[in-house]
């Protein structure tokens, strides 16, 4: 079981702890509604130091990057990054992951914890052609995430060398972070504003205490993962495992955009994906009509029917909207705003409507929005 | 953590307040806390039966589904219908105004299985 550099630091905040994808990460500090309120509200630092960080240089590196991943790297303006699938042959998702640009021949790939492994054995065969060279820092790397509204206030003070307030969404920029040399980046996974912060392992437990300690003044308070999947399902973003897996294509899933058919260049899966672009199920969003919670793994039906039309992938409580919140993959027939279906929970079945993505969406939206 | 005398409990943290053969069934203060943020309760009706043992509704928080385990078998008389509203109330009393449901026993002498007060506590390693 792997632990964060800042493992004991979430001890000593009392926080509940749990593994997940081969580490022991904090599930709650305060409790999941509290945190979630939090990050709406004000601000939550998130230690997310279990996700990978690949990176890639070389004269070379674009353009392999291109072939390994839907997307088209080349495109991003230094400083710029995007959401991106990596996909298997067959066009099914292997993983979804950011690709920022922090030079001219310079990426940083990073892929989901659960996957580090499997990803960066794909990237390293598909990468084998091209002049470009892999390094896998993801066990030298931590990453503290600042997400809320009162964002830029938190993570200022403790920026050497860049502006946050600057710094558009979805840019990144090396910088010095709390005394540590490291990447800034406007990203997130919660629906709010907000900053992550790559440092190395060893700065990280000097990072989290800098920003917890003068980040209280702004309502900051430390979040677990609990609460970063009720912030990411009210955003109506995916999780792989749950919405994204080797069984569904970036079409079911409504992330056509971000496969690049026209790119110059063949690319992994480009030919499978190019016959999935018209699917015939995709990804919802639900609320409940009735009393009751979905939850990942249930069926979903036509009212009196009782041959399954889809399953729920990830549904909770949602703790902004106060109504049950779920995400499915429906036909397409039934996946139109307004359809209405029946959820299996337990011994009975509850109404639900689907409902337009994202659940929730913050008022004021950072500029350059991509 | 409350564990009141004169109460029975289970191995899976229900507690049973008997009257009689009529018994108030709720969730211990230990378990509210594991489950914490309780946001909905899914009890069954009035005239459901319960078998010891047995699954008879759940305690959902944002994050998870618990199961509720009947302490001993019976037929339901009541439903703490206040629970719609303020399933809070399972973490804020849980030994009070978070009551779940109460029972009339099909069958007394299961209720001589369960734990005392301190046996309860010795369960929970305390």
């Amino acid at each position: 079981m792997h632990r964060t550099p800042l493992a004991a630091l979430h001890q000593a905040l009392g926080a509940r702890t749990a593994p997940f994808a081969g580490w022991e990460m904090p599930i709650q500090y305060s409790g999941i509604v509290d945190e979630h309120r939090t990050v709406r509200t004000a601000a939550g630092l998130f230690d997310l130091s279990h996700m990978g960080e690949l990176w890639f240089t070389g004269a070379g590196a674009g353009d392999a990057l291109a072939y390994a991943l839907t997307t088209d790297p080349r495109t991003l303006a230094i400083g710029r990054a995007h959401y991106a699938m990596i996909c298997h042959p067959t066009g099914g998702i292997l993983d979804d992951l950011v690709v920022y640009r922090l030079g001219e021949t310079r990426f940083l790939v990073v892929p989901n914890a659960g996957n580090r492994e499997t990803v960066a054995a794909a990237m390293h065969a598909r990468t084998a052609g091209y002049a470009v060279t892999m390094d896998d820092r993801s066990l030298a790397t931590a990453l503290i995430a600042v997400q809320g509204p009162h964002a830029v206030e938190i993570v200022t003070p403790h920026v050497a060398g860049a502006d946050p307030a600057a710094l558009a969404y979805y840019g990144c920029t090396d910088a010095v972070l709390a005394g540590a040399p490291g990447m800034l980046a406007r990203t997130g996974y919660t629906g709010e504003d907000g900053f992550e912060l790559f440092v190395p392992w060893e700065a990280a437990a000097g990072v989290w205490t800098a920003l917890l300690a003068s980040g209280a003044a702004h309502g900051l308070k430390p979040v677990g993962l609990g609460a970063r999947d009720t912030l990411r399902l009210e955003a109506g973003m995916p999780l792989y495992g749950q919405e994204l897996t080797a069984d569904t294509t970036p079409f079911e899933a409504g992330l056509g955009r971000v496969v690049k058919l026209a790119k110059p260049g063949d690319f992994v899966g480009r030919a499978a994906l190019a016959a999935q672009a018209e699917p015939t199920r995709r990804l919802v969003g639900l609320t409940l009509r009735d009393r009751g919670i979905a939850r990942a793994g249930m069926p979903i039906f036509l009212a009196g029917e009782e041959t399954p039309v889809g399953m729920v992938t990830s549904g909770t409580s949602s703790p902004t909207l106060g109504v049950a919140i779920a995400m499915a993959y429906l036909p397409l027939a039934q996946a139109d705003v307004g359809s209405r279906v029946e959820i299996a929970i337990r011994e009975s079945r509850a109404a639900a409507e689907v409902v337009p993505l994202p659940f929730y969406k913050r008022s004021t939206q950072p500029r350059n929005r991509t | 953590m409350s564990i009141p005398e004169g109460l029975q409990y289970s191995v899976e943290h229900e507690w049973l307040r008997l009257d009689g053969d009529i018994g108030t069934i709720g969730i211990t203060q230990y378990a509210a806390e594991q489950v914490s943020d309780i946001v909905f309760v899914d009890l069954p009706a009035v005239g459901a039966t319960l078998t010891q043992g047995k699954p008879f509704g759940a305690i959902e928080s944002v994050k998870a589904v618990s199961e509720l385990f009947a302490p001993v078998s019976g037929t339901i008389i009541e439903v703490n219908t206040t629970l719609g509203d303020t399933p809070e109330a399972i973490s804020n009393d849980a030994y009070g105004a978070g009551w779940l449901v109460k029972v009339k026993l099909s069958a007394p002498d299961e209720a001589a299985g369960l734990m005392d007060a301190a046996g309860y506590a010795r369960h929970l390693g305390q």
